[in-house]
């Protein structure tokens, strides 16, 4: 996030799109009803009227994947009413010029047939937005796992620069992050292109740095992503799999896919706390300790690092991961020898200039958000205060894409996936609580009472839903929540998994899954 | 009788609210929130409320397990760990190191994926580190 969550409650105009925050983020839900009670307009877009929805002044159903065309018009009608930003464009931003000529060509008109959503919401939208002194952008997983997840954000870019609503508090384009320590296993350099502190494999100067730091010969060539990854084991580039508290038998989309590759190792090696669809394909499966049972820290959405803290001994046999990766690494002749986690993060902090002035002691309390260069500074909780980090501002022109696979005669509905409230992820944890597992014990697929109708098909009923990768039977909830021509899987339960149906299609730059998109059919079981 | 009340920070959502683990002799019983957390200001949701439920729960893995005969056997840590260096030696050498690849966690700390990938790049030699946020 480019901003804290606290900085929420005093934005005068927030914009939810592609975020279903009370049941997605319930504690930043929060400051949303506060910043409503104090006088916010709240926008809420989504293909669900989802319960954030109903708080809203404007709430807005988009045909699935149009969100470029969306936001491109309602820039078109902010720049023709002269609402914009003029001194933030004019002194923090370029490539202005191009920006404007692809947004012409969105007038509310053509903006509204695409997206499904009516010139007057669309007007209106942009009104609240551009008008508020400070407007807060949320976003989640609904823009950014499309095809076009990238162009999805930069357009979300765009329209916080036209109407100078970044940089400031209570302002900016915010994601929450999916999982609780995404930000954190990205910041520590899980991803095939930067090292620790998004430090660049392929730059010789950071490559010379951190072999001098590691006392390695280290690699200058970028690795492989997860979907490459697949790819890679199924042709025979790829031999051997380490995953370390990973399911991507579940959360992987086109999910048989996923198990063909990982069938294709000739070694997996899975740590984990359970036993998942994952670890049944191992070879080797190694017992780790929870984050009850360890110290460390996470870093959440506003890039708040906190500490967590060793509550009990690790259960029967299972390890801390790090001890785990430590033994395997000195029997490779890598030799680590770290005492502990505070060891472990002291040795990051002094290579990752963001986490530099970072130490346990200095995280008793609230912790601190990075960048947090020296042990004196106080934390940044909001980034390009005054300027951005690759200096001014760039403008990007994005014409809109629609998504790689739309319904036909043969599969008419569209699919989208998200989230339940009682579960998380891909149910390893919530699903063996007792109470979050009696809330909701299985997946249900969300229809529109006239589809429901059309079909025959009766609350509760189970039907069967498929795509062109596979078929799950599942039980239908019939509710206007959704769309008409439009259903809603959860993604938690690995028995009716959703990833079975989901579409593999990949954003060409980020490498995202669109999960949010897929065409199937549905018929009563059999 | 022991009782331990232990500050920690919620794994589930990427809010990372504070909570407290009570601990009665050795086994978390309840869940409480932290009032002074500037994230959650003595709130939880349903889900950390309950968080105390699945972590003792009796289907944790608790020992290493190697494939055998087609089947996953239990195994000492010592051999799990051979089995691992050994297995990993060998693709390094018979197909170089980018024929490894490692996913790290969204789920562990900090701590545990800055090794993960120092491992990768350090002792292996490959860039081949992603993770599932993509996902
Ligand atoms: S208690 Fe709920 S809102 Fe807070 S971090 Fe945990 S899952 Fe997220």
């Amino acid at each position: 996030m480019t901003n804290s969550f606290d900085e929420i409650e005093d934005a005068d105009c927030i914009f939810i799109i592609g975020s279903n925050t009370s049941v997605g983020h319930p504690l930043i839900a929060t400051r949303v009803y506060r910043a409503k009670a104090k006088g916010a307009k709240l926008i809420v877009v989504d293909p669900r009227e989802i319960q954030m929805a109903r708080f809203a002044d404007i709430y807005a159903r988009q045909t699935l994947g149009t969100d470029v065309a969306l936001l491109n018009g309602m820039m078109n009608v902010i720049y023709r009413n002269g609402w914009h930003d003029k001194k933030f464009v004019e002194e923090r931003t370029e490539n202005f010029d191009a920006f404007v000529e692809m947004i012409e060509k969105f007038p509310p008109e053509r903006a509204s047939e695409i997206s499904g959503i009516s010139v007057d919401d669309i007007v209106k939208m942009a009104e609240y937005y551009a008008k508020a002194k400070a407007a807060s952008i949320i976003y989640c997983m609904g823009i950014t796992q499309h095809t076009t997840g990238v162009d999805n954000v930069k357009t979300l870019a765009n329209l916080s620069m036209l109407c100078g609503h970044i940089g400031r508090p209570s302002t900016g384009v915010n994601p929450l992050r999916g999982q609780n320590n995404v930000q954190g296993a990205c910041d520590m350099g899980g991803l095939p292109n930067v090292y620790p502190g998004y430090q660049a494999v392929n730059v010789p100067d950071i490559q010379a740095k951190f072999e001098k730091a590691w006392n390695a010969t280290l690699s200058p060539k970028v690795g492989l992503t997860i979907m490459e990854m697949m790819d890679g084991l199924l042709d025979g580039r790829v031999k051997g799999l380490v995953i370390m508290g990973e399911n991507p038998m579940v959360s992987d989309p086109d999910i048989h896919h996923v198990k063909h590759a990982l069938e294709a190792a000739e070694f997996l090696m899975v740590i984990d706390i359970f036993p998942t669809p994952t670890t049944e394909l191992a070879h080797l499966v190694l017992p780790a300790a929870s984050f009850a049972e360890k110290d460390g820290t996470f870093s959440n959405s506003e890039r708040r690092v906190q500490r967590v803290r060793k509550a009990i001994e690790p259960v029967g046999e299972a390890r801390y991961d790090w001890q785990i990766i430590q033994d395997i690494s000195n029997r490779l002749g890598y030799p680590m020898n770290f005492q502990s986690a505070e060891e472990i993060f002291n040795e990051m902090a002094s290579v990752t200039p963001a986490y530099a002035g970072i130490s346990y002691p200095r995280l008793e309390g609230d912790g601190l958000a990075w960048p947090c260069p020296t042990p004196d500074h106080p934390g940044t909780p909001y980034l390009h205060k005054d300027k951005f980090s690759r200096g001014l501002g760039l403008f990007s022109a994005i014409d809109y894409r629609a998504p790689a696979e739309v319904p036909d005669d043969e599969y008419p509905f569209w699919l989208t996936t998200g989230r339940a409230y009682v579960h998380y992820h891909t149910g390893t944890m919530t699903r063996r609580s007792a109470h979050l597992e009696k809330e909701m014990p299985e997946a249900i697929v969300e229809l529109h009472p006239d589809d429901a109708e059309e079909l025959q098909i009766a609350e509760g009923e189970r039907i069967e839903v498929s795509s062109r990768r596979g078929t799950i039977t599942i039980r239908a909830m019939v509710t206007d929540r959704i769309g008409k021509g439009v259903v809603f899987i959860p993604f938690h339960f690995a028995e009716t998994a959703a990833n079975v149906l989901t579409n593999a299609a990949l954003d060409p730059i980020a490498k995202i899954p669109e999960y949010k998109v897929c065409a199937v059919k549905l018929a009563k079981a059999a | 009788m022991d009782y331990q009340s232990v500050l920690t920070t919620c794994t589930y959502c990427g809010c990372g609210c504070g909570l407290y683990l009570e601990v009665l002799d050795g086994r978390i019983t309840h869940t409480l929130p932290s009032k002074t957390s500037p994230v959650n200001e003595g709130k939880l949701c349903v889900k950390g409320w309950y968080i105390h439920e699945f972590i003792q729960h009796p289907n944790r893995l608790t020992t290493p397990l190697m494939r055998q005969d087609g089947a996953l056997k239990e195994t000492s840590w010592e051999s799990a760990l051979d089995y691992a260096a050994s297995e990993l030696k060998r693709i390094k050498e018979a197909n170089g190191p980018d024929a490894i690849a490692f996913l790290t966690s969204a789920k562990c700390t900090n701590e545990d994926n800055y090794l993960l990938q120092k491992l990768a790049r350090a002792a292996i030699g490959t860039n081949n580190v992603d993770h599932c946020a993509r996902l």
